[in-house]
């Protein structure tokens, strides 16, 4: 990233992870800056779910290291790494409500297990939580009683309720319609407003992108080709990323 | 080549396979013992996987003690031994059927409602979730399911148990005319509180097996639906080889 120096909440350094004999990520190296919003984009399967799986440690890399506040979480049990998740929130593609629980419940869970807060403040805090994602109506609802669009948002609501420094957003637009992806994007800006936090969101939605990432990150071939703010990247030369960009067939990207 | 291949990729997925079961067995039962337990959601497992199965152990039980009734009266009475008719359903059934015949039935039911239940989370990412919010899949969900399986597998033995043997005095009663009195009296020679105890010690290893096989293989889950439903099955078939294999070294230690 070409500013000075910016204050970094989380970084990834060298990281190499594989399946089996499927190396998803390269020597991947990337800097998420405090307080900002950061997209990765990159082709389908690139591993940019396993970036956001690596930065709340549910997957550690068998090579490099990957830093959150300044810590390690590479070299930590499982419960120091626990408490570090406590400050950051994933929040899934499909939204992993757990399905037993009402919205309103799955909500309240971190709260429950994390804290010390009487059922009124934590009946209060996630009515906050659920009225910043317009859903205080579906308190009561199971998820499997919300569309698309709603289960997204409510998945958003469990992902702030705790106020984490760190929100991680997997595909938070993909398979909903013009009008709720440009609703989501919008929440996601107002909850970085809200909290003052810092987000990393993965999507394949240039539009929604643009309109609100402070600095984009490419991923190719299990690495990094590319980080910069989102006017630099989207007048990038580098012909991977302009071909992507463009959604062209013709360029270096192997179709 | 190929043999010893295969040979060595089946000793290391045993091994991996137990390491793994082990390794959850041990995590879930620490938590266990530092009683970070969930009171209102183990209670909820009591019914699911407790309650709900009475039913089913009930017929099961009723008609495996008719049929030892109706086996061993027979002969009995053939031999002029009507007098031993209820001994032996009461022995058949609290030293090994009852616990074993609830076993499997439970196994069948709620072992593959466990590892269906852990599968199906898997694969929608909800397990992910649990371990996102910093919260261990072992206390959150296979705590509840092993302490209700401890607590419920005893209790519907004893049930067994008694169901079983009155279901034999009924057929001891109505095929060969042997009174109540006589196949209780003969119940109360045959077996005495310690074998009633090991009968339940039997349940609680049945139980452990239970849950722990279900709750494994359901987090073991790969490969979306198909996965879910292999795993169930796996779940099941494997419990009950357990709850036999056990049950012939149970009986040796506790009975040879």
């Amino acid at each position: 990233m070409n500013d000075a120096r910016p204050r970094l909440i989380a970084h990834i350094e060298n990281a190499t992870l594989a399946f089996g004999e499927r190396v998803i990520l390269k020597n991947c190296t990337l800097d998420i800056v405090e307080g900002a919003i950061t997209c990765i984009i990159g082709l389908s399967g690139a591993g940019k779910s396993t970036i956001l799986r690596l930065l709340d440690g549910l997957l550690l890399p068998s090579e490099g290291h990957v830093y959150v506040r300044n810590q390690d979480i590479c070299h930590m049990s499982e419960e120091q790494r626990n408490r570090v998740r406590r400050k950051i929130s994933l929040s899934f593609q499909f939204s992993a409500l757990l399905d037993s629980l009402t919205v309103g419940e799955n909500v309240a869970l971190p709260l429950r297990e994390h804290t010390r807060l009487s059922e009124a403040e934590i009946r209060r805090t996630v009515m906050d939580s659920l009225e910043s994602v317009g859903l205080a109506h579906a308190y009561d609802n199971l998820p499997g009683e919300l569309s698309g669009g709603m289960l997204k948002r409510a998945g958003f609501a469990r992902a702030i309720v705790t106020r984490p420094e760190l929100v991680l957003y997997d595909e938070p637009t993909t398979g909903l319609d013009p009008i709720v992806t440009n609703l989501i994007t919008d929440t996601i800006l107002r909850l970085r407003e809200k909290l003052k936090g810092t987000a990393v969101v993965i999507s394949h939605d240039l539009q929604s992108i643009f309109g609100m990432a402070d600095y984009v990150a490419m991923l190719f071939e299990g690495a990094i080709i590319a980080c910069d703010s989102a006017e630099r990247i989207r007048n990038s030369t580098n012909p991977i990323v302009q071909q992507f960009l463009q959604g062209s067939e013709i360029g270096p990207i192997p179709i | 080549m190929k043999f010893l291949d295969r040979f060595g990729r089946a000793t290391s997925d045993f091994f991996e396979y137990a390491g793994g079961l082990t390794l959850l067995s041990a995590e879930t039962i620490g938590f266990m013992a530092r009683l970070r337990i969930r009171i209102a959601e183990t209670i909820s497992q009591c019914a699911l996987l407790g309650v709900h199965s009475a039913i089913i152990v009930m017929l099961t039980s009723l008609f495996t003690g008719m049929v030892i009734s109706l086996e061993s009266a027979q002969q009995a009475v053939a031999y002029g031994f009507a007098n031993v008719v209820g001994g032996a359903v009461a022995y058949a059934s609290v030293r090994e059927l009852g616990p074993m015949l609830t076993a499997v039935v439970v196994a069948g039911r709620v072992g593959s409602a466990i590892a269906a239940e852990l599968g199906s989370m898997v694969v929608t990412e909800q397990i992910e979730a649990l371990r996102s919010m910093g919260l261990e899949p072992s206390r959150f969900l296979v705590v509840p399911r092993l302490l209700a399986l401890l607590l419920m597998l005893p209790l519907l033995t004893i049930f067994a148990d008694v169901v079983s043997i009155a279901g034999g005095a009924w057929i001891a009663q109505t095929y060969a005319h042997i009174s109540y009195d006589a196949f209780i009296s003969s119940v109360r020679q045959s077996i005495d509180v310690p074998d009633i105890l090991k009968g339940l010690l039997k349940s609680i290893v049945f139980a452990i097996i239970i849950a722990m096989v279900g709750a494994y293989q359901g987090l073991s889950t790969r490969g979306g639906a198909a996965g879910v439903g292999q795993s169930t099955t796996s779940a099941v078939v494997l419990a009950i080889i357990l709850i036999f294999a056990s049950n012939f070294l149970l009986t040796f230690l506790l009975f040879g």
